[in-house]
């Protein structure tokens, strides 16, 4: 069991939420479609945690939810960033158009 | 973490740059010139972060983990390639995934660490789970009623949000609970089980047009989600997704409420629709002024400038290819057309500019409300396609309307306003639109893709 540092994860989630807001603000409304569906790609980093909770095969039941849960996580990450970056490749520039 | 200090300190290294890539990705993201090497890096962290994972000397058996990676890939691909149209609903599934996710790593977290579960820990795992499962079958829900496979019309009921936030509140109960006796495991279901009850009963009274602000809801809900299960698991990469995630779904949320003017609670616990729908009826005999499509080209052709107001009956009626050929048609013969944006015009943030750059138009005539109102009153046709209540006036004017307050395209002060309209029915608020009642105002009734298409006809016939 990893040993909790717990003040070190509350100023990390604190300066991590700072950078968020800061960054996110400056998105343009033009692109916050793309930004919900790169944020939810990212957000299945979470598929690390499923990946070892499986992978560390402690019993079946916990194996079974490991397996499910990698699957809904890669399918996130395979998912999200493709349909951002098909998103993103149709945003064009008027002077790069052709006519 | 394992045996191994040198793997491990590779994996813990592997995470840093992969938290480095991911800030770097959101920061390219700010522009849509940046906005591809924005994705790459976040693929490249995300390799390099799974690849370090699977590195890992906890583990022993790589066969199902294997298989798990590779369904999810291919579940994964179909669901890259959905329609633009079908964006919104795609978004809420996948929060639903991410919130499967890391619901259901916290329930075997729970049952490896149980009884002896330290407090804070079960604190936060208690916090993990229940907004993993309510976000599940909350954004299963809103995808549901995206892909209209369930019915899209707000439903409510006398005391419905009393019992909501009565089970919310049995619900922390237990968690609180399990915090002071996580012996008792047996209580943990409780926690999972009512929270998905209650994402399903939350989302039962949103109708279609709150579908931004309850979106970027869920997404700020999986990203805290998923930050909890960071401390869980002590993991830095994880709360830091989890904290970008949710800081980005809050600012969306926020933005999708000022844009309606309503506060959060107002969106999820106000059903919007309902009281309204009887007092829509009352002012539909009123005359208004229709014209045709020649009539409709032959003002566009004089026009100097022409503002194009897309809402999500564009989308519906799959007119935005058409709306391209107009765009073309106008600036050939050197009119200035621009398209004025309204933040909750479509049904998730930023959904009708990806639905007009696929149509091919260059995203630097895609202009935001704040900008666009003031060219307003230099225009000489507004021209409004599928939306209607982000144009009403009533809400600068009439403090008795509902939407009394909420930031609207000012559409009403171009010389000409033209309406496209399938008919005098109202919007999705229930509302009737002073709007379509002005002398300046023509109506243009039909379907949209279709008048739109007449009114290029009637263009290039006029022009030879």
């Amino acid at each position: 069991m990893p040993k909790m540092d717990l003040l070190t994860s509350l100023y990390v989630f604190m300066l991590a939420a700072f950078i968020g807001f800061e960054f996110i603000r400056r998105i343009t409304p033009l692109l916050h479609t793309p930004l919900m569906s790169l944020t939810n790609a990212l957000d299945a980093i979470a598929v690390v945690g499923a990946i070892l909770i499986a992978g560390e095969h402690k019993n079946t039941f916990t194996t079974v939810l490991g397996v499910i849960a990698i699957i809904a996580a890669t399918s996130n990450v395979v998912g999200g960033f493709l349909i951002t970056d098909r998103m993103l490749r149709m945003f064009k520039a008027s002077n790069t158009k052709k006519s | 973490m394992t045996n191994m200090p040198g793997a491990a300190n590779f994996i813990e290294f592997t995470y840093l740059i992969a938290t480095a890539l991911f800030i770097l990705s959101l920061k390219w993201m700010s522009s849509p010139v940046t906005a591809r090497r924005g994705v790459r890096a976040g693929e490249v962290g995300m390799v390099l972060a799974i690849a370090g994972t699977l590195l890992s000397h906890d583990i022993v058996d790589y066969k199902w983990v294997a298989i798990a990676l590779v369904l999810g890939s291919i579940i994964g691909v179909p669901l890259g390639m959905v329609h633009m149209t079908a964006v919104p609903q795609r978004t809420a599934l996948s929060h639903a995934f991410g919130a499967l996710c890391v619901t259901l790593v916290g329930t075997a977290e729970f049952y490896l660490r149980a009884p002896a579960v330290p407090r804070f820990m079960m604190a936060v795992l208690s916090l993990e789970v229940i907004l993993g499962a309510l976000t599940f079958t909350g954004s299963l829900m809103a995808a549901g009623k995206l892909q209209e496979v369930l019915p899209q019309r707000p439903i409510t009921y006398k005391g419905q949000n009393f019992v909501n936030l009565s089970l919310l509140a049995v619900a922390v109960g237990v968690a609180v609970e399990l915090v002071l006796h996580p012996e008792k495991v047996n209580l943990f279901p409780l926690i999972i089980g009512i929270p998905l009850v209650f994402g399903v009963l939350m989302i039962v009274p949103i109708g279609g047009a709150d579908m931004p602000t309850v979106i970027s809801l869920l997404n700020s809900y999986a990203g805290l989600s998923a930050a909890a299960m960071g401390f869980v698991l002590d993991s830095k990469l994880l709360i830091i997704a989890g904290a970008l995630d949710g800081a980005s779904g809050f600012i969306l949320s926020v933005n999708m409420s000022k844009a309606m003017n309503r506060s959060f609670s107002n969106v999820l616990f106000g059903a919007f629709g309902q009281e309204q729908v009887a007092t829509a009826g009352q002012t539909e005999a009123r005359p208004v002024h229709s014209a045709t499509a020649e009539e409709a080209a032959a003002i566009l052709a004089a026009a100097n400038k022409v503002v194009i107001v897309p809402g999500y009956g564009m989308a519906v009626a799959q007119a935005q290819h058409k709306v391209r050929e107009l765009y073309d048609a106008l600036t050939k013969r050197g009119i200035d057309v621009k398209f004025g944006i309204h933040p909750v015009a479509g049904r998730m943030p930023g959904h009708m500019n990806v639905l007009l750059a696929e149509a091919d138009i260059p995203y630097d005539k895609l202009l935001d409300m704040d900008v666009i109102n003031g060219e307003f009153p230099q225009t000489d046709v507004a021209l409004v396609i599928g939306a209607n209540d982000v144009t009403n006036p009533a809400a600068r004017n009439e403090a008795g309307s509902p939407i009394y307050g909420m930031p609207i395209l000012d559409v009403d002060k171009a010389r000409t306003v033209m309406v496209i309209k399938r008919g005098m029915s109202p919007g999705f608020a229930g509302i009737d639109n002073p709007l379509y009642y002005l002398d300046r105002t023509l109506m243009l009734f039909g379907d949209a893709k279709a008048f739109v298409g007449d009114i290029i006809r009637e263009l290039s016939g006029t022009h030879h």
